[in-house]
């Protein structure tokens, strides 16, 4: 066959400049996120003691109620958002399939996907503050919070189920397995990192939402346990403390860098043990 | 006769004698949704023994096998009628309790599907279901089931790592072992060899051979040297019809219809 080396030659060329591109394009992006990660550390890592973690932001000097509450809540959020989330996701890819009730629920999930975090704030703000408790509360933000990674957690759980080999699940049930047993002993089993990465990006997703919180946890100034009464959170301090004196934007900034750091630090901490958990 | 036939070919169907037949279908017909994929299909399986059957591809083979333990009716849409008598019972009939079927009926598939656990869960994945052993008598029923495998030997001493890190034939194996430790009675093995290298492929068979003194066997495969070797009876499949059934010694030296014949010699399929 002949060989046109002008062809050749233009492939290369067009080749050459396309992976230039991708180099160029991918180097922005890493540019982009080291810049924000050095601000981050260079505005934050100063004020960062153990002051933080100890005293309360009414002293000026620390995070404490606002980083407890930021636990609590995220932790609350997650439980709920995690038993709906995975339970819901299972059912659309297992029992649902491609009847109209799946695909209405679906389509729903999807919408609830990217709403605007502010009309969760304000429809739990309705629901809960208004007419049931009467006055923010811890609950009220977890549940708001819980709205927003549900649609995160079931819409994963659902597409890394349906990527489990129908092979797998047919052979679970061929040695006399009821279908909801081979869910759970088998299929959860074989889909457990795209699950937990489902939840990570929940769990990364509201550890910073601000809007959502507003209106439901409110915010406190005082270190507290009860989530009946407002309660304090990192993004809603951040928020605050941005548009103070020079000492309190230095505060803001620490509570940004201990979000931050606490995201990586559970995204990896959950990495290692399912990879633990998938050897052991 | 059928007039609406694209063609139509002479069919020649053994009866089985001087042999218990343990599962007996009787004028099958199967449907996914409007598809006929398998027409009035009567075919007895032997006890003790192992069946092949063979077709060319989408001639009916797998959908037949995948009646017997019923495993089609995990998709709506897909039906069939008829009878299969397993010793005397049809499972066919609503209200069977399609565990406890199962449970009788093990199947092993083309691509091996070893669960994500360890090689000694996977075993007893399928016993803790229905029966509730000692440690030491399920640790007795791995042992023996691996055995019977023929994969003991390989993962004696790894029997705490994970199944998935076992090879394809090995995973295969473990399969069949997962299927046999519930003691069923009936075993289905669906193209077991596609996916493996011929050294897996002539143990995988071993097993299959030493497997059918206690176990009626039924091996769907596209390998006609394998059906030779591992099997008593062979059934010849095509266009959904059974074309030919009887002792594989038979069919593969003297064929009674032309079909089998043309099929076994290559000429088609």
């Amino acid at each position: 066959m002949a060989v046109s080396s002008s062809r050749v030659a233009t492939r290369r060329a067009v080749n050459a400049v396309f992976v230039a591109f991708c180099n160029l394009v991918t180097l922005l992006a890493i540019i982009a996120l080291a810049a924000i990660l050095f601000t981050l550390v260079k505005n934050g890592g100063g004020s960062l003691g153990l002051d933080i973690f100890t005293k309360a932001s009414t002293t000026g000097e620390g995070l404490a109620d606002a980083i407890l509450g930021s636990i609590l809540i995220c932790t609350m959020a997650m439980a709920i958002a995690l038993i709906i989330g995975i339970m819901a996701g299972t059912w659309l890819a297992e029992y649902a399939g491609d009847g109209r009730y799946g695909t209405v629920i679906r389509f729903l999930n999807d919408v609830l996907l990217s709403a605007p975090s502010i009309l969760i704030g304000v429809f739990v703000a309705q629901m809960l503050v208004a007419n049931t408790i009467h006055h923010p509360s811890g609950y009220a933000g977890a549940v708001a919070l819980a709205l927003l990674a549900i649609p995160v957690i079931t819409r994963t759980t659902e597409d890394v189920l349906r990527l489990q080999p129908i092979s797998l699940r047919e052979s679970g049930i061929a040695l006399g397995t009821p279908l909801w047993t081979v869910i759970r002993t088998i299929i959860w089993r074989a889909s457990t990192s795209g699950i937990l990465t489902g939840a990570l990006l929940a769990f990364a997703r509201i550890s910073g939402e601000t809007a959502p919180l507003m209106f439901t946890a409110l915010g406190n100034n005082f270190v507290s346990w009860d989530m009946y009464q407002p309660m304090s959170a990192l993004p809603l301090a951040i928020f605050s403390f941005t548009t103070g004196s020079p000492d309190e934007v230095k505060l803001a900034w620490a509570g940004a860098l201990v979000i931050s750091v606490a995201v990586l630090a559970v995204t990896i901490i959950a990495r290692v043990v399912a990879q633990e958990k998938k050897q052991g | 006769m059928n007039t609406l036939a694209p063609e139509s070919f002479d069919v020649s169907v053994a009866r089985l004698e001087n042999t218990t037949v343990k599962l007996d279908v009787q004028e099958l017909d199967f449907f996914y949704g409007k598809t006929h994929s398998l027409k009035g299909v009567s075919i007895p399986f032997a006890e003790k023994s192992v069946t092949a059957l063979i077709g060319p591809s989408g001639c009916g083979k797998s959908t037949l096998l995948r009646t017997l333990n019923r495993m089609y009716a995990l998709y709506p849409g897909q039906r069939a009628t008829g009878k299969i008598m397993l010793d005397g019972e049809d499972i066919l009939r609503p209200g069977v309790n399609l565990s406890m079927l199962r449970a009788r009926i093990g199947m092993v598939f083309q691509k091996p599907t070893p669960f994500p656990m360890s090689i000694h869960d996977n075993v007893a994945f399928g016993v803790r279901l229905y029966e509730s052993l000692s440690k030491a008598e399920m640790d007795d029923r791995v042992e023996d089931s691996l055995r019977r495998a023929a994969l003991w030997d390989e993962v004696k001493d790894k029997l705490r790592d994970s199944g998935l890190g076992l090879s394809g034939g090995q995973q295969q194996r473990l399969c069949v072992a997962r299927g046999i430790a519930v003691k069923p009675e009936i075993l289905l093995l669906d193209e077991p060899t596609s996916a493996l290298d011929p050294i897996s492929s002539a143990k995988l068979e071993e097993t299959v051979t030493q497997l059918k003194a206690d176990y009626t066997i039924v091996i769907v495969t596209h390998n006609l040297g394998q059906a030779a070797r591992v099997s008593d009876y062979t059934g010849f499949m095509y266009l959904g019809e059974l074309v030919e059934f009887g002792e594989t010694a038979s069919m593969f030296t003297r064929p009674a219809t032309k079909r089998a014949s043309d099929y076994i010699t290559g000429r088609f399929g």
